[in-house]
């Protein structure tokens, strides 16, 4: 028995089947649990790793849908909607779950019905029943009113109210309910008798289409995984090919034999279906992964989604060789980044701002769109640069010092450096209406020391500071 | 294809001469390009090493050079995440204001060397890239001769030119064909358009000719290396005998 802090009060929060026998509650106070059974056991409820054990089944129901959504503290629902054929029928793929679920060591009350409202409340009054469409309102109307999981007002409400089973309430004039209880509670009452339905909110995202491989003997060894996937990607590539469709994003969804399971995706920068560049992206990624897969016993499930479904050209025999070199380029910056991260392999674009740190940006080269500003460059033909090569992200703060015979001095990490040359100020004032408080103009000055090396330095604030901020080349 | 153009590309490809024949980019400077035979080889691996503190000026002259050699292709540039800190970030307005297409780079950071090399190979089996510039600080282990053969083999296969820009470190053997030790050279004094990128570029090494020193200044509008214009030479190449030019560049 499990006891949780609910209203400042210690209240049973899950009971064992014993405890029901014996007339525990859930939501009885622990101390008139205790008047009745002074001999109880009882246990701290552990929310979060509560969720960790329901998070862990609903991964492991994946393997029956894509579409698992968490229900409460301890429900899960499932929309098996098209999903039910594959695992032998309704009645034997629910059977299935609950059989296999009860292997594993949990109670496990389970029902399937037209919406998530009544197959909550079957699974609690009716275990192990699946109500055909159009019978949810006959076999709901005997279940008593806190079937409908109502809050606790409305509940009690109804029960003061003499209305103790969901056919009495159902029987009463919709008018009069949504007058007095609102009209979330009808959409419930509608919900549970089948006659409108909810869609559920899926804890991951459903991916666009996918492929999957069970295995009657749990496979573990490198090649077979590898044949699979591949044998998938070309399978997937059929499906996305009819469509004249990519994908942006692939999944793999390894299913371990014990439960555990284990997903690596890929991103890709043009939408993709060719089966060889998948397999090598997987392979690539497989074999940096920071804490490999681990078969253990062996995956009795391979599965291969795609998301982000995006239109994709045919293969256009083309004459022109830049198609084929932008294609070869966007193959490698996928394989860089399915190495190194996407947001490691990046490429430039302008950016509309005279603020010399921020007149670029680097963006991951995979989701680069063609560059809608013009690149303006600032010298004229002829002139030295007037921007540096290097640009220093924090400008470093240095000194200018003059010597007595009035010669300058440059001094930048613990160096001095004579100054030779000298041009200046270029100011840039910074744009008053992105800052709160105004930022003190810029004066920009070009500078070359004795031995060559040329530095942009700028001068701001008041008294004014020195800041080296790049060097030419 | 068939298998009778096959043949016929293999006899072409067995010709004599035709090996020694690689692709030479001309730099645009008349001296190093007659040193170097025609230009810089493509499809090989180049070194270039900053003088100490004259990493931007080793920055841009490994920049120009990729830019000739890659002519419309395009740049991967690998670099070690702290190098931003230590020596800048590589900005692209920077590299517009040089005369190379900021579109044109790619740019990959990685964490240390090991990553640099793998990346290098991963992009070397690319041919539609121009160039890889792989930037490394200091001397690590793994940057030995196994790594510099496998870099010019892979470079020599898809020929995409190799360049390993070297800040911090001491040349090495390697089987780079050629090796650059650059510096800034100080603009004209007292003129009135100064600050072009002038490089002091010394050709420490070169597999298939004659070492030199130039002083080169790179024309951000051409897009090519040339004389300085002060006319200032530190040292006449075609004078210097090359093994006192390899005793420099090993000392």
């Amino acid at each position: 028995m499990v006891v949780a802090k609910v209203d400042n009060a210690l209240r049973l929060s899950a009971v064992d089947r014993k405890a029901t026998f014996l007339g525990l509650v859930i939501g009885q106070p622990l101390a008139n649990a205790r008047a009745m059974l002074p001999a109880l056991t009882v246990v701290a409820a552990n929310e979060p790793d509560d969720l960790k054990l329901l998070t862990r089944i609903a991964d492991w129901c994946d393997r029956f849908t894509p579409h698992v959504a968490l229900d409460g503290p301890r429900g899960l629902l499932l929309n098996v909607t098209g999903a039910a054929h594959l695992f032998g029928g309704e009645q034997a793929l629910l059977d299935r779950i609950r059989e296999s679920l009860k292997a594993q060591g949990l109670a496990v009350r389970g029902a399937m019905a037209g919406t998530a409202v009544a197959a909550r409340a079957f699974a609690r009054y009716r275990d192990g029943a699946v109500i055909e469409p159009g019978e949810e309102a006959q076999m709901m109307a005997p279940l008593p009113v806190a079937a409908l999981n109502l809050d606790h007002i409305t509940t009690h409400a109804f029960r003061r109210a003499g209305l103790k089973t969901v056919g009495q309430v159902a029987s009463r004039k919709r008018a009069e309910m949504t007058a007095r209880f609102g009209t979330g509670m009808v959409a419930i009452l509608d919900q549970a008798l089948g006659k409108s339905t909810q869609p559920l909110s899926p804890r991951l995202p459903v991916p666009d289409y996918w492929k999957e491989q069970g295995f009657a003997e749990p496979i573990a060894t490198e090649e077979v995984i590898r044949a699979t996937l591949r044998s998938l990607a070309t399978a997937l590539a059929d499906v996305l090919e009819k469509r004249g469709e990519g994908a942006r994003r692939l999944e793999a969804v390894f299913f371990r034999a014990d439960g555990a399971l284990r997903r690596i995706a890929i991103d890709m920068g043009v939408p993709t279906r060719e089966p060889a560049v998948i397999e090598r992206l997987f392979r690539e990624k497989l074999d940096t992964l920071a804490d490999p897969l681990d078969p253990g016993f062996g995956f009795d499930l391979i599965r291969l989604s795609a998301s982000r479904v995006e239109r994709a050209q045919g293969e256009v025999a083309d004459f022109d060789a830049s198609i084929h070199e932008k294609a070869d380029i966007g193959f490698l910056v996928d394989r860089l980044a399915t190495r190194f991260g996407s947001q490691c392999i990046l490429a430039f674009q302008p950016n509309d701002t005279h603020i010399p740190e921020a007149a670029w940006l680097a963006v991951p080269a995979q989701y680069v769109q063609a560059a809608k500003l013009p690149w303006k460059k600032l010298r004229a033909p002829g002139d030295a640069p007037r921007r540096p090569l290097r640009l220093f992200t924090r400008p470093e703060p240095v000194t200018l010092l003059t010597a007595l015979e009035g010669s300058q001095h440059l001094r930048w990490r613990k160096v001095q450096h004579a100054v030779a040359q000298c041009e200046g100020p270029e100011r840039i004032t910074m744009e008053w209406w992105r800052h709160e408080t105004p930022q003190p103009a810029r004066d920009y000055f070009r500078l070359e020391d004795g031995e060559g090396r040329r530095y942009w330095l700028y001068r701001a604030g008041v008294p004014p500071q020195w800041f080296l901020h790049g060097v030419f080349a | 294809m068939h298998s009778h153009t096959i043949a016929a590309l293999r006899a072409s490809l067995a010709r004599p001469g035709l090996e020694q024949a690689a692709v030479r980019l001309p730099l645009g400077h008349a001296a190093a390009d007659l040193c170097l035979k025609g230009g810089l080889e493509r499809g090989a691996l180049h070194e270039v090493f900053a003088g100490p503190g004259h990493e931007a000026a080793a920055t841009g002259f490994t920049a120009g050079l990729a830019a000739r050699v890659a002519a419309r292709k395009r740049l991967l540039w690998i670099r070690q995440d702290f190098s931003a800190l230590e020596f800048g970030e590589l900005s692209a307005t920077g590299f517009l204001e040089f005369g190379i297409d900021p579109e044109r780079l790619l740019l990959l950071c990685v964490a240390d060397a090991a990553g640099a090399l793998r990346a290098a190979h991963d992009a070397l089996s690319c041919a539609a890239l121009g160039a890889v510039v792989i930037e490394i600080a200091g001397r690590p282990k793994i940057l030995d001769l196994m790594a510099s053969r496998r870099l010019t083999l892979a470079s020599a296969q898809k020929t995409v030119t190799t360049f390993l820009l070297r800040f911090n470190a001491e040349p090495q053997a390697s089987t780079a064909e050629t090796r650059w030790l650059v510096r800034a050279a100080a603009s004209p004094t007292q003129a009135e358009n100064w600050g072009h990128p002038v490089f002091k570029a010394g050709l420490v090494r070169n597999r298939h000719g004659r070492t030199g020193e130039w002083v080169m200044e790179w024309s951000c509008d051409e897009g090519l290396f040339k004389e300085a214009d002060r006319g200032a030479v530190v040292s006449a190449p075609s004078n210097r005998p090359v093994a006192a030019a390899r005793q420099a560049a090993n000392r």
